[in-house]
Protein backbone atom coordinates (compact mmCIF):
# COMPACT_ATOMS: atom_id res chain seq x y z
CA UNK A 1 0.00 0.00 0.00
CA UNK A 2 1.51 3.38 -0.71
CA UNK A 3 0.12 6.65 0.50
CA UNK A 4 0.62 8.05 -3.52
CA UNK A 5 -1.73 5.49 -4.63
CA UNK A 6 -4.26 5.74 -1.50
CA UNK A 7 -4.56 9.13 -2.90
CA UNK A 8 -5.15 8.30 -6.48
CA UNK A 9 -8.33 6.71 -4.30
CA UNK A 10 -9.55 9.44 -1.96
CA UNK A 11 -9.19 12.14 -5.15
CA UNK A 12 -11.32 9.50 -7.48
CA UNK A 13 -13.71 9.12 -4.51
CA UNK A 14 -13.96 13.27 -3.69
CA UNK A 15 -14.14 14.20 -7.91
CA UNK A 16 -17.01 11.59 -7.65
CA UNK A 17 -18.96 13.06 -4.68
CA UNK A 18 -18.06 16.84 -6.58
CA UNK A 19 -19.55 15.57 -9.75
CA UNK A 20 -22.49 13.57 -7.73
CA UNK A 21 -24.03 16.41 -5.95
CA UNK A 22 -22.84 19.12 -8.28
CA UNK A 23 -25.08 17.86 -10.93
CA UNK A 24 -27.58 16.37 -8.62
CA UNK A 25 -26.95 12.79 -10.12
CA UNK A 26 -28.94 9.76 -7.63
CA UNK A 27 -25.22 8.32 -8.13
CA UNK A 28 -23.81 7.41 -4.93
CA UNK A 29 -20.38 9.19 -5.11
CA UNK A 30 -17.77 6.68 -4.53
CA UNK A 31 -19.20 4.42 -7.44
CA UNK A 32 -18.99 7.39 -9.18
CA UNK A 33 -15.34 7.83 -8.56
CA UNK A 34 -14.70 3.99 -9.26
CA UNK A 35 -16.37 4.63 -12.74
CA UNK A 36 -13.43 7.75 -13.19
CA UNK A 37 -11.01 5.13 -11.97
CA UNK A 38 -12.11 2.63 -14.88
CA UNK A 39 -12.11 4.86 -17.56
CA UNK A 40 -9.01 6.46 -16.79
CA UNK A 41 -7.13 3.31 -16.60
CA UNK A 42 -8.82 2.13 -20.08
CA UNK A 43 -7.64 5.70 -22.01
CA UNK A 44 -4.21 4.66 -19.93
CA UNK A 45 -4.21 1.38 -21.22
CA UNK A 46 -2.33 -0.09 -18.30
CA UNK A 47 -2.27 -0.76 -14.49
CA UNK A 48 0.81 0.69 -12.14
CA UNK A 49 1.71 -2.25 -9.92
CA UNK A 50 1.73 0.27 -7.18
CA UNK A 51 -2.24 0.57 -7.95
CA UNK A 52 -2.55 -3.28 -8.08
CA UNK A 53 -1.00 -3.54 -4.33
CA UNK A 54 -3.08 -0.98 -3.09
CA UNK A 55 -6.02 -2.03 -4.17
CA UNK A 56 -5.96 -5.68 -3.46
CA UNK A 57 -5.03 -4.74 0.30
CA UNK A 58 -7.88 -2.77 0.43
CA UNK A 59 -10.22 -5.25 -1.15
CA UNK A 60 -8.36 -8.08 0.45
CA UNK A 61 -11.15 -7.62 3.88
CA UNK A 62 -13.55 -5.43 1.87
CA UNK A 63 -16.17 -7.69 3.52
CA UNK A 64 -15.13 -6.06 7.26
CA UNK A 65 -15.86 -2.59 5.88
CA UNK A 66 -19.53 -2.98 6.11
CA UNK A 67 -19.83 -4.62 9.57
CA UNK A 68 -20.45 -1.26 11.14
CA UNK A 69 -23.36 -0.41 8.77
CA UNK A 70 -24.71 -4.03 8.66
CA UNK A 71 -24.82 -3.61 12.36
CA UNK A 72 -27.02 -0.66 11.88
CA UNK A 73 -29.94 -2.75 11.35
CA UNK A 74 -30.16 -3.41 14.87
CA UNK A 75 -32.59 -0.03 14.74
CA UNK A 76 -34.51 -1.55 11.59
CA UNK A 77 -35.34 -4.76 13.33
CA UNK A 78 -39.38 -4.27 13.12
CA UNK A 79 -38.88 -3.97 9.60
CA UNK A 80 -37.10 -7.26 9.64
CA UNK A 81 -39.87 -9.13 11.85
CA UNK A 82 -42.80 -7.63 10.42
CA UNK A 83 -42.37 -8.55 6.98
CA UNK A 84 -39.97 -11.20 6.83
CA UNK A 85 -41.94 -12.93 4.54
CA UNK A 86 -42.37 -10.92 2.03
CA UNK A 87 -38.57 -10.07 2.55
CA UNK A 88 -37.69 -14.10 2.35
CA UNK A 89 -40.17 -14.91 -0.88
CA UNK A 90 -38.65 -11.23 -2.79
CA UNK A 91 -34.92 -12.92 -2.00
CA UNK A 92 -35.97 -16.39 -3.20
CA UNK A 93 -37.54 -15.63 -6.48
CA UNK A 94 -35.59 -13.02 -6.99
CA UNK A 95 -32.40 -14.50 -6.94
CA UNK A 96 -33.10 -17.70 -8.54
CA UNK A 97 -34.33 -15.51 -11.58
CA UNK A 98 -31.59 -13.01 -11.98
CA UNK A 99 -29.60 -16.47 -12.23
CA UNK A 100 -31.97 -18.00 -14.94
CA UNK A 101 -32.51 -14.82 -16.55
CA UNK A 102 -28.42 -13.74 -17.04
CA UNK A 103 -27.51 -17.19 -17.84
CA UNK A 104 -30.21 -17.71 -20.22
CA UNK A 105 -29.71 -14.13 -22.03
CA UNK A 106 -25.77 -14.88 -22.06
CA UNK A 107 -26.61 -18.40 -23.66
CA UNK A 108 -28.88 -17.08 -26.18
CA UNK A 109 -26.44 -14.12 -27.27
CA UNK A 110 -23.92 -16.83 -27.59
CA UNK A 111 -25.63 -18.49 -30.12
CA UNK A 112 -27.07 -15.83 -32.11
CA UNK A 113 -23.52 -14.27 -32.48
CA UNK A 114 -22.32 -17.15 -33.36
CA UNK A 115 -24.53 -18.36 -35.87
CA UNK A 116 -24.13 -14.81 -37.34
CA UNK A 117 -20.27 -15.34 -37.60
CA UNK A 118 -21.39 -18.90 -39.56
CA UNK A 119 -23.73 -16.86 -41.76
CA UNK A 120 -20.68 -14.74 -43.13
CA UNK A 121 -17.85 -17.52 -43.32
CA UNK B 1 -14.74 -5.04 42.54
CA UNK B 2 -18.29 -4.55 41.16
CA UNK B 3 -17.80 -1.08 41.42
CA UNK B 4 -14.03 -0.72 39.69
CA UNK B 5 -15.42 -2.48 36.74
CA UNK B 6 -18.34 -0.66 36.56
CA UNK B 7 -16.22 2.64 36.39
CA UNK B 8 -13.86 1.05 33.53
CA UNK B 9 -16.85 0.60 31.57
CA UNK B 10 -18.20 3.62 31.80
CA UNK B 11 -15.01 4.81 30.75
CA UNK B 12 -14.26 2.41 27.86
CA UNK B 13 -18.10 3.29 26.32
CA UNK B 14 -17.40 6.49 26.00
CA UNK B 15 -14.16 6.20 23.93
CA UNK B 16 -14.01 4.72 20.05
CA UNK B 17 -11.66 2.53 20.85
CA UNK B 18 -14.29 -0.20 22.48
CA UNK B 19 -16.48 -0.05 19.32
CA UNK B 20 -13.64 -0.39 16.42
CA UNK B 21 -11.80 -3.15 18.55
CA UNK B 22 -15.22 -5.43 19.00
CA UNK B 23 -15.70 -4.88 14.87
CA UNK B 24 -12.49 -6.31 14.24
CA UNK B 25 -12.57 -8.89 17.18
CA UNK B 26 -16.53 -10.17 15.55
CA UNK B 27 -15.38 -10.47 12.18
CA UNK B 28 -12.00 -12.41 12.86
CA UNK B 29 -14.28 -14.69 14.97
CA UNK B 30 -16.79 -14.65 11.82
CA UNK B 31 -13.73 -15.41 9.44
CA UNK B 32 -12.13 -18.14 11.89
CA UNK B 33 -15.54 -20.05 12.01
CA UNK B 34 -15.98 -19.31 8.58
CA UNK B 35 -13.01 -20.99 7.44
CA UNK B 36 -13.07 -23.96 9.71
CA UNK B 37 -15.93 -24.59 8.05
CA UNK B 38 -14.94 -25.03 4.89
CA UNK B 39 -15.61 -21.70 3.35
CA UNK B 40 -19.67 -22.73 3.53
CA UNK B 41 -21.86 -19.93 2.42
CA UNK B 42 -24.41 -20.45 5.26
CA UNK B 43 -21.42 -19.45 7.79
CA UNK B 44 -20.95 -16.13 6.26
CA UNK B 45 -18.31 -14.06 8.35
CA UNK B 46 -19.78 -10.56 8.15
CA UNK B 47 -23.54 -12.26 9.21
CA UNK B 48 -21.52 -13.62 12.61
CA UNK B 49 -20.11 -10.59 12.61
CA UNK B 50 -23.38 -8.77 12.47
CA UNK B 51 -25.61 -11.23 14.96
CA UNK B 52 -22.43 -11.23 17.49
CA UNK B 53 -22.30 -7.32 17.51
CA UNK B 54 -25.91 -7.04 17.63
CA UNK B 55 -26.36 -8.84 20.66
CA UNK B 56 -23.31 -7.53 22.45
CA UNK B 57 -25.00 -4.08 21.86
CA UNK B 58 -28.52 -5.44 23.43
CA UNK B 59 -27.08 -7.22 26.24
CA UNK B 60 -25.15 -4.70 27.19
CA UNK B 61 -27.61 -1.51 26.55
CA UNK B 62 -25.45 0.46 24.50
CA UNK B 63 -26.97 1.96 21.23
CA UNK B 64 -26.07 1.95 18.03
CA UNK B 65 -24.28 5.70 17.83
CA UNK B 66 -22.13 5.37 20.49
CA UNK B 67 -20.83 1.84 19.06
CA UNK B 68 -20.69 3.92 15.64
CA UNK B 69 -18.43 6.31 16.77
CA UNK B 70 -15.73 3.57 17.54
CA UNK B 71 -16.98 1.46 14.19
CA UNK B 72 -16.66 4.57 11.61
CA UNK B 73 -13.23 4.49 11.31
CA UNK B 74 -13.56 0.91 9.61
CA UNK B 75 -17.29 2.14 7.91
CA UNK B 76 -15.16 5.24 6.25
CA UNK B 77 -12.48 2.74 4.26
CA UNK B 78 -15.74 1.78 2.56
CA UNK B 79 -15.52 5.02 -0.09
CA UNK B 80 -12.01 4.35 -0.77
CA UNK B 81 -12.00 0.82 -1.29
CA UNK B 82 -15.56 1.42 -3.43
CA UNK B 83 -13.24 3.23 -5.89
CA UNK B 84 -10.70 0.79 -5.75
CA UNK B 85 -13.21 -1.73 -6.96
CA UNK B 86 -12.15 -0.41 -10.58
CA UNK B 87 -8.79 -2.35 -10.62
CA UNK B 88 -10.54 -6.28 -10.47
CA UNK B 89 -13.07 -4.82 -12.71
CA UNK B 90 -10.49 -3.82 -15.39
CA UNK B 91 -8.35 -6.58 -15.06
CA UNK B 92 -11.27 -8.50 -16.11
CA UNK B 93 -12.35 -5.98 -18.85
CA UNK B 94 -9.32 -6.69 -20.06
CA UNK B 95 -9.85 -10.39 -21.11
CA UNK B 96 -12.72 -10.14 -22.60
CA UNK B 97 -13.10 -7.22 -24.59
CA UNK B 98 -13.87 -8.90 -27.85
CA UNK B 99 -17.42 -10.44 -25.64
CA UNK B 100 -18.23 -7.35 -23.93
CA UNK B 101 -21.36 -5.84 -25.73
CA UNK B 102 -22.54 -9.26 -24.74
CA UNK B 103 -21.56 -9.38 -21.38
CA UNK B 104 -23.08 -5.99 -20.99
CA UNK B 105 -26.50 -6.87 -22.63
CA UNK B 106 -26.66 -10.64 -19.95
CA UNK B 107 -25.46 -8.07 -17.09
CA UNK B 108 -28.61 -5.29 -17.75
CA UNK B 109 -31.40 -7.86 -18.39
CA UNK B 110 -30.09 -9.32 -14.76
CA UNK B 111 -29.84 -6.53 -12.70
CA UNK B 112 -33.28 -5.36 -14.09
CA UNK B 113 -34.75 -8.73 -13.66
CA UNK B 114 -33.12 -8.12 -9.89
CA UNK B 115 -34.79 -5.08 -8.88
CA UNK B 116 -37.84 -5.64 -10.61
CA UNK B 117 -38.33 -9.09 -9.13
CA UNK B 118 -37.52 -8.42 -5.52
CA UNK B 119 -39.94 -5.19 -5.77
CA UNK B 120 -43.00 -6.93 -7.28
CA UNK B 121 -42.74 -9.45 -4.89
CA UNK B 122 -42.45 -7.76 -1.46
CA UNK B 123 -44.94 -5.28 -3.13
CA UNK B 124 -47.28 -7.85 -3.61
CA UNK B 125 -46.91 -9.72 -0.24
CA UNK B 126 -47.51 -6.11 1.13
CA UNK B 127 -44.05 -4.65 2.14
CA UNK B 128 -43.57 -0.87 3.00
CA UNK B 129 -42.14 1.19 0.84
CA UNK B 130 -39.15 1.68 3.43
CA UNK B 131 -38.61 -2.13 2.52
CA UNK B 132 -39.13 -1.90 -1.11
CA UNK B 133 -36.34 0.77 -1.65
CA UNK B 134 -33.89 -1.02 0.46
CA UNK B 135 -34.20 -4.02 -1.25
CA UNK B 136 -34.26 -2.89 -5.04
CA UNK B 137 -30.18 -3.02 -5.09
CA UNK B 138 -29.76 -5.92 -2.59
CA UNK B 139 -28.19 -8.25 -5.82
CA UNK B 140 -24.92 -5.43 -5.79
CA UNK B 141 -21.84 -6.07 -3.91
CA UNK B 142 -22.86 -3.93 -0.53
CA UNK B 143 -20.12 -0.99 -0.46
CA UNK B 144 -22.29 0.18 -3.67
CA UNK B 145 -25.82 -1.06 -2.59
CA UNK B 146 -25.91 0.88 0.32
CA UNK B 147 -24.39 4.03 -2.20
CA UNK B 148 -27.40 3.05 -3.84
CA UNK B 149 -29.72 3.10 -1.14
CA UNK B 150 -28.83 5.88 0.52
CA UNK B 151 -29.42 7.77 -3.00
CA UNK B 152 -32.45 6.38 -3.57
CA UNK B 153 -34.42 6.75 -0.25
CA UNK B 154 -34.02 2.89 1.40
CA UNK B 155 -32.08 2.39 4.82
CA UNK B 156 -28.33 1.70 3.67
CA UNK B 157 -28.21 -0.93 6.81
CA UNK B 158 -31.18 -2.98 5.87
CA UNK B 159 -30.03 -3.26 2.36
CA UNK B 160 -26.60 -4.53 3.94
CA UNK B 161 -28.24 -7.33 5.24
CA UNK B 162 -30.37 -8.22 2.77
CA UNK B 163 -27.25 -8.27 0.60
CA UNK B 164 -25.48 -10.51 2.12
CA UNK B 165 -28.60 -12.76 2.47
CA UNK B 166 -28.83 -12.29 -1.68
CA UNK B 167 -25.19 -13.51 -1.44
CA UNK B 168 -25.81 -16.22 0.49
CA UNK B 169 -29.20 -17.43 -1.36
CA UNK B 170 -27.52 -17.05 -4.77
CA UNK B 171 -24.52 -19.49 -3.46
CA UNK B 172 -26.34 -22.00 -2.35
CA UNK B 173 -28.94 -21.84 -4.85
CA UNK B 174 -26.56 -21.19 -8.15
CA UNK B 175 -25.57 -24.70 -9.15
CA UNK B 176 -29.06 -26.25 -8.60
CA UNK B 177 -30.69 -23.44 -10.79
CA UNK B 178 -27.89 -23.57 -13.42
CA UNK B 179 -27.92 -27.24 -13.61
CA UNK B 180 -31.93 -27.07 -13.91
CA UNK B 181 -31.54 -25.11 -17.02
CA UNK B 182 -28.73 -27.42 -18.56
CA UNK B 183 -26.26 -24.22 -18.53
CA UNK B 184 -22.88 -25.59 -19.71
CA UNK B 185 -21.12 -22.58 -20.29
CA UNK B 186 -18.99 -21.66 -17.65
CA UNK B 187 -18.61 -18.22 -18.74
CA UNK B 188 -22.48 -17.62 -18.80
CA UNK B 189 -22.70 -19.97 -15.45
CA UNK B 190 -19.90 -16.87 -13.64
CA UNK B 191 -21.78 -14.26 -15.05
CA UNK B 192 -25.42 -15.50 -13.34
CA UNK B 193 -23.82 -16.49 -10.14
CA UNK B 194 -21.96 -12.57 -10.02
CA UNK B 195 -25.12 -10.73 -11.33
CA UNK B 196 -27.32 -12.29 -8.81
CA UNK B 197 -25.00 -13.01 -5.24
CA UNK B 198 -22.05 -10.46 -6.26
CA UNK B 199 -18.81 -11.23 -3.99
CA UNK B 200 -20.18 -14.22 -2.25
CA UNK B 201 -21.43 -15.36 -5.21
CA UNK B 202 -18.21 -14.59 -6.70
CA UNK B 203 -15.96 -16.64 -3.94
CA UNK B 204 -18.71 -19.87 -5.04
CA UNK B 205 -17.95 -19.43 -8.65
CA UNK B 206 -14.47 -19.49 -8.27
CA UNK B 207 -14.72 -22.82 -6.04
CA UNK B 208 -15.77 -24.22 -9.09
CA UNK B 209 -13.89 -23.38 -11.94
CA UNK B 210 -11.79 -20.65 -12.40
CA UNK B 211 -13.36 -18.75 -16.16
CA UNK B 212 -16.75 -19.51 -13.93
CA UNK B 213 -14.82 -16.72 -11.39
CA UNK B 214 -13.15 -14.29 -13.62
CA UNK B 215 -16.84 -13.86 -15.52
CA UNK B 216 -18.47 -13.44 -12.07
CA UNK B 217 -15.77 -11.54 -11.17
CA UNK B 218 -16.70 -9.05 -14.09
CA UNK B 219 -20.44 -9.02 -13.34
CA UNK B 220 -20.33 -7.86 -9.91
CA UNK B 221 -18.30 -4.97 -10.90
CA UNK B 222 -20.51 -4.20 -13.74
CA UNK B 223 -23.44 -4.90 -12.30
CA UNK B 224 -22.49 -2.42 -9.51
CA UNK B 225 -22.23 0.41 -12.02
CA UNK B 226 -25.19 -0.61 -14.04
CA UNK B 227 -27.64 -0.83 -10.94
CA UNK B 228 -26.11 2.30 -9.95
CA UNK B 229 -27.26 4.64 -13.04
CA UNK B 230 -30.58 2.40 -13.66
CA UNK B 231 -32.14 1.82 -10.42
CA UNK B 232 -32.89 5.62 -10.17
CA UNK B 233 -34.40 5.57 -13.64
CA UNK B 234 -36.25 2.37 -12.81
CA UNK B 235 -38.18 3.75 -9.33
CA UNK B 236 -38.26 6.86 -11.02
CA UNK B 237 -41.00 5.33 -13.01
CA UNK B 238 -42.72 2.93 -10.31
CA UNK B 239 -43.00 5.16 -7.61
Amino acid sequence: MTLGFITVLLVCQLLGEVISKGLGLPLPGPVVGMAILFISLVLKGGLPDGLRETANGLLKHLSLLFVPAGVGVMMHMHLLRDEWQAISAALLVSTILTIAVTALVMVGLGRLLKSEDGGEA
Amino acid sequence: MENGFHQIWVYLSTTPLLGLTVTLVAYQAGMWIYIRANLHPLLNPVLIAVVVLVGLLVVTGTDYRTYFDGAQFVHFMLGPATVALAVPLYQQFQKVRKSFVMILVAILAGSTTAALSAIGVAWVLGSSQETLLSLAPKSVTAPIAMGIAEATGGVPSLTAVLVILTGILGAVLGTWTLNALKIKDWRARGLAMGTASHGIGTARALQVNDVAGAFASLAMGLNGLATAVMLPLILGLIF
